[in-house]
Formats: structure tokens, C-alpha cells, sequence
């Protein structure tokens, strides 16, 4: 029994390492304050929840559990809100989202894509359909050539 | 011994985040890789307490957790409306959007 407990908060640990270190690492990556708080909430979500789980687990139901169990439930509910105002004020005060021509840095290949590009950056949510379409082709031209190392 | 390893990708995490806050081109990604440095140090506490064998330290966590998020909505209403008082609102009107870009 002790040691399918071991076990069980072992692999939670392990889940949130990876959360921790994926969400870190897409911190670093990602082009644009809007995609990074992706990455913050992957680290918010899934790394605390897993290592806070995994911590219960290895506890079992004493005082300190319970105290783990209201970190948990609090981060849970409370760093979702400070991203989205985060993000929130941010576009407020006039950032904007980085769009796939971007990316692409306006090189080759992106002809057709461009004067679209530009036109939906102007009129965002008209063009969803569009922006998903070529989405695809950007990120995959991006992502042989260490797609935003400049940020 | 999985919580040494936990401490160490806290550890990992947090000098990423930290590279983030300190060339971030805006304030605003700073703020969120502030945010995140917090919640790393508040699974670090956690897991610290467990690795010395002492887990009464996750009481610290909880404070930094209730620090953590005060602290960033004091911020980002500073940024905001440019001051902390009771403004009754917002101070600045409504930018037209796309003008005021970064």
C-alpha cells in the first residue's frame, strides 16, 4: 500500500515537472504577451495542480493536506483572473496580437499571405476562417528558422 | 527524492521566467513573468518544506499565494488608471484602439 502510494504521488510530481518546465520553456518562445499567457496558465493549471495532488497523496489526510488542498483551490481560481486581466489591460492600452505575417518575418513564400494578413490585422475576428487557413503554412516556415529569436 | 526533483524544476522554471522578466519588450510581460516566478515560489516552498522534512512551510504558501495576487492587480491598476486611489473608475478614457501600439 505504501508503496502504490509512492508510486501515485511520484508520477503526479513527475506530471507537474513537465508541466512546470513546458510552460516555462514556452514562456521564453512564444512571440507575444497573448500567446505567452498560454504558457503561464499551462504552468498555473496543470504544474500546481499535479504537484499539489501529488504532495495530498504522499500526505494523506492530515492538517497540512488540508492546507495544501486551499493553496491548490486557490491558485486554481485566482491565477486564471490575474492572466486574463493581465491580458485584458494589456489590449486596453493598445497591444496587439502578433499575426502570421509576423512570423514569417515578411521573407519569401508568404506573398499570398501577406496583403491578407494585413488586412485582418486590421479588422480582427473577421477573418478567423482566413487567419487559421494560413496559419498552418506560417508556422511551418517559421519553425525550421528559430522563429522569434528577436523577442 | 521525486521532491528534490520537483525542487529543481521549480528552480529550472523560475530563471526561465525570470530570463522573460528581465528582456521583456513590455510591462506587461514582465508582470506575467512575475506572476509566474510567484507561483513557482510557491511550489517551491511547498516542496522545500518536504525535501527538509518539515511540511508545516506550506502556511508560507498560502501568504505568498494571497501576496502574489494582490500584488498583481495593484500593478496592473497602476498601469492602468496611473494611480492606486479610489479614481471612481477609470482615470484615462478609453484609447482608440491601434493608435497607442508598442
Amino acid at each position: 500500500m505504501e508503496q502504490v502510494i509512492d508510486i501515485l504521488s511520484g508520477l503526479c510530481i513527475a506530471a507537474g515537472i513537465v508541466a512546470l518546465i513546458t510552460g516555462s520553456l514556452g514562456l521564453i518562445r512564444l512571440p507575444d504577451l497573448f500567446s505567452r499567457t498560454h504558457a503561464v496558465g499551462m504552468m498555473d493549471t496543470a504544474g500546481v495542480g499535479f504537484i499539489i495532488l501529488g504532495l495530498i497523496i504522499h500526505e494523506g489526510f492530515t492538517l497540512v493536506s488540508v492546507k495544501l488542498a486551499l493553496v491548490g483551490i486557490f491558485l486554481f481560481f485566482t491565477s486564471p483572473i490575474a492572466t486574463h486581466a493581465v491580458a485584458q489591460v494589456a489590449y486596453r492600452a493598445g497591444l496587439k496580437p502578433v499575426l502570421e505575417e509576423d512570423r514569417t518575418g515578411g521573407k519569401s513564400g508568404a506573398g499570398q499571405a501577406g496583403p491578407k494578413a494585413r488586412a485582418s490585422r486590421k479588422a480582427p475576428g473577421k477573418a478567423a476562417g482566413k487567419k487559421a487557413a494560413g496559419k498552418k503554412a506560417a508556422t511551418k516556415k517559421a519553425s525550421g528558422k528559430k522563429a522569434g529569436g528577436k523577442r | 527524492m521525486m521532491f528534490a526533483a520537483g525542487l529543481a524544476a521549480c528552480a529550472v522554471a523560475l530563471v526561465l521566467a525570470l530570463v522573460r522578466a528581465m528582456r521583456g519588450p513590455t510591462a506587461f510581460d514582465r508582470l506575467l513573468a512575475v506572476n509566474a516566478i510567484g507561483t513557482t515560489v510557491i511550489l517551491g516552498i511547498a516542496l522545500h518544506g518536504y525535501v527538509l522534512g518539515r511540511p508545516e512551510f506550506v502556511d508560507i504558501s498560502i501568504l505568498y499565494a494571497i501576496i502574489n495576487f494582490i500584488g498583481t492587480f495593484a500593478v496592473l491598476k497602476l498601469f492602468d488608471t496611473g494611480g492606486l486611489g479610489d479614481s471612481g473608475g477609470r482615470a484615462k478614457p478609453d484609447l482608440p484602439s491601434g493608435e497607442e501600439g508598442q
